[in-house]
């Protein structure tokens, strides 16, 4: 099989390389290929999405990016350094909120702050101050967490993962569990986020029209074991309605070759 | 307000059906003292310094006892939480003591430190550190791993993430294991004072015991009626305010005000 282009056509240099990368679990004394010698190039400032059906490894490739997960062979590079252990040049948004209960959404958005030798105290303040704004959360500043509704958890944790300015964001899942009208008002704001701030985003998710809409590139990937069977580019204008008709196409191509892959896997096995 | 109007009449209806038993004269006045007569023996010892004394003698090793046994306990059930040769080993200990009664203790605390202060303080730790370590290792344990992760990611290490992580994630365990610990320790405690005596000081568990020997049943009410008291103002004074933190952070049990 042909090994599907890799890297992101454009003049920007590469941002992370993800270099022959393998994972196996044992499971309950099944050995499971998560990733299978997957190799991804993503150009700074890129919004790449990875869909695929759940087990083909797209969260197991986010955690190895993050430094979370080391790969049983293969390697990460971020801006040309070997990827060891995390760091905060490549912060995570999760699958849940991941929120801490203990501190209210300002002491959230200040907890990776304060790890910042390099910061003043007053300089850490503003920082907080301007991303709770970012995100439109300026009023409950000292809400516990579990006073926040779903969307406006993410919304702290979209916060707080910006505000130690990291070059990478890494977001696993992060509209999920949210209802569809709040999540149509997320997709809004990351772009809008995105595009001030030009951040690299690699952004898992098993949503066909949420990949459509925000990623340059759809990277699709396939189960048992975890490949790359697939990468989409999607050259629409910014910023995209999640509704349009245009962008349904797209969705459309992706939504056929994602159920390829599940027959595949399925006669594979 | 209405609760505590409600509070005082359960309590005042309480102290008349005593009153009115003693009344009735089927029980001898030495076997059930009436509530005027415990009230009297309160005030005076009040004045005359022996129940402050007493009290303050049992306040003092309960909460060295306790406060060495959290210190002793806490570090362990981290450790244990991290370790699995650990957990299999200290903290199968841990379980196994924490099922015995830390009165149990006693005979053995006798033997060792004979009828000394520190023969209270070693049944008031055994009491303590058992439950500590347990809560505080299933706390350590019950974190879910996500808070770790996140952290992790956003440079917290070592030190820094277990003060500003774990600990703090795991405060609602850690919080009732202490108040488990403290109830131990305060039982074991008062077992003890009134098991043996100890002569560097007179404890409320002394008062107790004396007030058997002399046959002063209003003694022993009014004894037995300042344990519970200062038992449930540990209980408002030292974790109602943490459980209402948690309850408030956590969003738990919102209806408790």
């Amino acid at each position: 099989m042909a090994s599907p282009s890799t890297s992101f056509p454009g003049e920007h240099p590469a941002k992370l390389v993800i270099n022959d990368v393998s994972k196996s679990f044992t499971p309950s004394r099944v050995l499971v290929q998560a990733l299978d010698n997957v190799s991804l190039t993503v150009a700074e400032g890129e919004f790449l999405c990875l869909i695929g059906p759940s087990g083909c490894g797209k969260s197991t490739l986010l955690d190895i990016i993050a430094g979370l997960t080391r790969p049983d062979s293969g390697r990460v590079l971020a801006d040309g350094k070997l990827v060891e252990g995390p760091g905060r040049q490549r912060l995570v948004m999760f699958q849940e909120s991941a929120l801490f209960p203990w501190l209210d959404a300002y002491g959230n958005v200040m907890f990776g702050l304060k790890l910042r030798p390099d910061l003043t105290n007053r300089e850490r303040h503003k920082i907080a101050d301007y991303y709770l704004e970012l995100v439109g959360l300026e009023k409950f500043k000292h809400a516990h967490v579990h006073e926040l509704s779903g969307g406006m958890k993410q919304r702290v944790a979209l916060a707080r993962a910006l505000a130690p300015d990291p070059q990478v964001l890494l977001m696993d899942e992060p509209f999920a569990a949210l209802d569809a009208l709040t999540r149509d008002q997320l997709y809004d704001d990351i772009q809008r986020i995105w595009m001030e701030s030009r951040k690299t985003i690699v952004f898992v998710t098993h949503n066909v029209r949420e990949a459509a809409c925000l990623g340059d590139r759809v990277v699709l990937m396939s189960p048992s074991p975890g490949r790359i069977a697939e990468i989409f580019e999607v050259p629409l204008p910014r910023p995209r309605d999640i509704n349009s008709p245009d962008l349904a196409g797209y969705a459309y191509r992706i939504a056929a070759a994602l159920k390829g892959t599940l027959v595949e896997g399925a006669v594979s096995e | 307000m209405k609760r505590l109007i409600i509070a005082v009449l359960f309590f005042v209806v309480l102290f008349a059906v005593w009153d009115l038993a003693v009344r009735s004269g089927r029980w001898s006045a030495i076997l059930l003292p009436s509530p005027v007569a415990v009230a009297d023996y309160i005030w005076s010892a009040l004045w005359d310094g022996t129940l402050i004394d007493a009290a303050w003698v049992t306040l003092k090793r309960l909460f060295i006892g306790y406060l060495a046994g959290v210190i002793i306990g806490l570090p362990l059930g981290l450790l244990t939480s991290t370790s699995q040769i650990l957990e299999d080993t200290v903290g199968a200990l841990a379980l196994g003591l924490q099922t015995l009664p830390s009165v149990c203790w006693v005979p053995l605390a006798l033997v060792w430190f004979g009828q000394t202060e520190g023969a209270m303080l070693f049944v008031v730790i055994m009491g303590t550190v058992w439950s500590v370590i347990i809560a505080t290792d299933n706390g350590t344990r019950n974190i879910p791993p996500i808070y770790a992760r996140a952290a992790r990611t956003m440079g917290s290490e070592g030190f820094h993430k277990w003060t500003r992580v774990i600990l703090p994630a795991s405060l609602p365990f850690l919080v009732s294991g202490m108040k488990q610990g403290w109830a131990f320790a305060w039982r074991s405690l008062m077992a003890a004072e009134i098991y043996v005596t100890i002569l560097t000081g007179f404890g409320l568990g002394h008062l107790l015991h004396y007030g058997r020997e002399l046959n002063a049943m209003e003694q022993v009410i009014g004894v037995m009626i300042v344990i519970v008291l200062i038992g449930w103002l540990a209980d408002r004074c030292l974790f109602s305010p943490w459980e209402r933190f948690l309850h408030r952070r956590w969003g738990t049990n919102v209806k408790a005000s």
